[in-house]
């Protein structure tokens, strides 16, 4: 799960890390009022889950309040790759005289935690590691252990020369590693961590992504969660225990297992439709469900074909079809919908299919074909 | 023969008394898997369908029946102890079938394994287990689809697993293990592990293996296939379709940073001279192709 960058900074400040105070604002005339408490140069940050905010205009410096008014009106509204800002942070302008990086992730081949930091602050790391991967510094942190001290040296002496901003960064780096591991988080990152004009060692952007599986011991950080950062029918999906994820086609896939429903995508494609959507429906039959995920699949108008693939393994398939069943009797679709059902008594699954407006299917390869096409003739 | 499972593996089902944990004990033991103890805290002196003997700790039933696997299906939240617990009763190899346990529990758990002196294999969270067909099946997969042979197959996933074996009988090609390795970003058995057992193992003559999107575990499998194998693999990969960020499902499978793509797996997997299935039907032929080459 994402959080704001204002949120982030929070839980950064309750662990002992500084960062540059600011104010969120819903509005323009909020923003101005905070720009004017400052009563000196701001920047005004959009409050968005994506990366990228700068380049795409969203973050801007206003050098008196009326203009961090103008500015905020410009950024509240404004479209960040698909996701509308609703709150920008305005915080006081800070001197910069160095920018690095910090970040604290997974790395997965090595399964440690790793810490990376590098001088070269301010841009995405991604970009660091691909053009100039010698810039970063690494440490993997045995978990048993926990972030050593010789560690710690080894990363801020490779940021900062100067005996005192070496100190406070190994300070950060601790409390960095704090925030990962008691929050459960997949990310942890400073981007960029500054030098003030004091020579003070300062976080100027925060971000977090925590690991959904440990959302559960954490309600105090699941109460972060923004709902407007999600398409409402991710919402949906999320609240009705679905794994969901929006496309832009028009068949509305519902799969059984997360790994066939991205095969299942992967087909469709290859045979020329596009998918709406990824939802591994699970293996129940249970009908509530099933309802669910047509409406969230055929919530945005955009669906013109419907496929079901189910692998039915130990679920019995003539269960499932009737789960199918019950469900389309309860709600009004007026949609072609291909139905591929395999495993125990899929004979008897698909004759349950006849004489209904279910078109039965006994592959995935056939039931894509023909879904693909009834699409075709819908549009 | 088969890997990490065959008639001589004396099961114990952790959480056995649960609503998942009861029904697949059911479908194991009718399967013909030995199914030797069952573990719930608190209901130790009972038994599961009056054959299987109940005890409190994995450590009592490994005592009294002499089980050397486990299988779990023990709630998220206490997955990552009740691995600890098998580990520590002398179990040798656990098979961990929840789902949604948090990556942090997994990556301590997963660097404790690796620091005991008596070796503990895990496989898994997030899998569907493991199948020798005619042997014996621990986990969560339909015995129905497999048959006996001498392919091997090694899947992150669950239901996409059973299409490919499915596929791979109904084109008369038997199995010699089905293993699911499972969909998290930190898993306890990986590809080249698997491919490492499958290669030694005299049963099994060539090796499906699927793949998807998230990680570098693929790229590393074909690494070692090209420099350590002799016998031919051939892969498919899920998820060309996912777009970048978002977890398709699966906790590992997700495009991060622009690395674990789809296109970055097939082409590291078509370099090592491994061919790759379009789609998951393909594999049969594939499969025939090469054990007709060697």
């Amino acid at each position: 799960m994402k959080i704001h960058e204002y949120q982030a900074a929070d839980i950064f400040k309750k662990y002992g890390i500084p960062t540059n105070p600011g104010k969120v604002a819903a509005t323009s005339a909020e923003a101005e009022s905070a720009a004017r408490d400052f009563a000196r140069t701001v920047v005004v940050k959009a409050q968005v889950h994506v990366g990228g905010r700068g380049k795409a205009g969203g973050v801007k410096l206003a050098k008196t309040a009326a203009e961090a008014k103008e500015v905020a009106e410009k950024i509240l509204g404004m479209n960040i790759k698909g996701i509308t800002v609703k709150k920008v942070l305005v915080a006081g302008g800070i001197e910069i005289k160095k920018e690095a990086y910090v970040g604290i992730t997974l790395d997965r081949a090595r399964q440690k935690p790793v810490i990376m930091v590098s001088a070269a602050g301010g841009v995405e790391i991604e970009e660091v590691a691909a053009k100039t991967p010698e810039k970063i510094v690494k440490a993997w942190v045995d978990p048993l252990l926990g972030l050593c001290d010789y560690q710690v040296r080894d990363l801020a002496g490779a940021l900062f020369s100067d005996p005192a901003q070496k100190k406070e960064t190994a300070a950060i780096l601790k409390a960095l590693w704090r925030v990962y591991t008691e929050c459960d988080c997949s990310l942890a990152e400073i981007n960029p961590l500054v030098v003030d004009g004091a020579g003070k060692v300062l976080a100027l952007d925060s971000k977090i992504i925590f690991d959904d599986n440990a959302l559960f011991r954490h309600p105090d950080l699941e109460a972060l969660r923004d709902a407007n950062e999600e398409e409402p029918s991710e919402t949906a999906a999320r609240e009705a225990n679905l794994s969901y994820v929006p496309l832009d086609g028009e068949i509305g896939c519902l799969v059984n297992g997360a790994g066939l429903a991205m095969a299942t995508l992967d087909v469709v494609k290859l045979y020329g439709g596009n998918p709406a959507n990824f939802l591994d429906v699970g293996g129940s039959s249970d009908p509530k469900k099933v309802v669910n995920a047509l409406k969230i699949i055929t919530g945005s108008g955009k669906v013109k074909a419907i496929l079901f693939n189910i692998f039915g393994g130990i679920t019995r398939c003539d269960d499932i079809a009737q789960g199918i069943l019950t469900a389309l009797s309860q709600m009004k679709l007026d949609l072609p919908i291909v139905v591929r059902l395999t495993g125990t008594n899929e004979e008897k699954a698909r004759e349950m299919l006849k004489g209904t407006k279910l078109i039965p299917a006994a592959t995935m390869v056939e039931a894509v074909e023909r879904v693909v096409e009834e699409a075709k003739k819908k549009s | 023969m088969a890997i990490l499972i065959d008639e001589k593996t004396m099961l114990v089902v952790q959480g056995i008394t649960g609503r998942d944990g009861s029904f697949h004990a059911k479908q194991m033991i009718a399967y013909g898997t030995k199914v030797v103890a069952g573990v719930t805290p608190g209901k130790g002196g009972t038994s599961f369908e009056e054959k299987v003997p109940i005890f409190d700790s994995v450590r009592q039933a490994v005592e009294k029946t002499g089980a050397n696997t486990s299988v779990l299906y023990v709630p998220a939240p206490f997955a990552a102890d009740s691995v600890l617990e098998a580990a520590a009763a002398g179990i040798s190899f656990v098979v961990c079938i929840t789902e949604g346990v948090p990556v942090g529990d997994m990556v301590r758990v997963a660097n404790h394994l690796r620091t005991l002196e008596r070796p503990v294999r895990l496989l898994g969270p997030n899998c569907p287990g493991l199948l020798s067909p005619g042997k014996s099946k621990v986990g969560i997969m339909p015995g129905h689809i497999a048959q006996e042979g001498r392919i091997g197959v090694v899947s992150r996933s669950g239901t996409l697993t059973y299409e490919v074996v499915y596929a791979l009988t109904q084109a008369g090609l038997g199995q010699s293990t089905c293993v699911g390795i499972g969909g998290d970003p930190v898993i306890g058995t990986r590809f080249i592990d698997c491919l490492e057992m499958f290669e030694k193992d005299p049963g099994t003559d060539a090796i499906a293996m699927v793949g998807e999107i998230g990680g570098t575990d693929e790229e590393e499998a074909a690494r070692y296939v090209k420099e350590k194998m002799k016998k031919p693999v051939v892969g498919f990969i899920a998820g060309q379709s996912a777009p970048p960020g978002k977890r398709m499902g699966h906790a590992g499978a997700i495009v991060s940073g622009g690395t674990g793509t789809a296109a970055e797996k097939i082409a590291a997997l078509e370099k090592a001279g491994i061919r790759v299935a379009k789609i998951p039907a393909e594999i049969p032929e594939l499969v025939k192709a090469a054990l007709a080459k060697r």
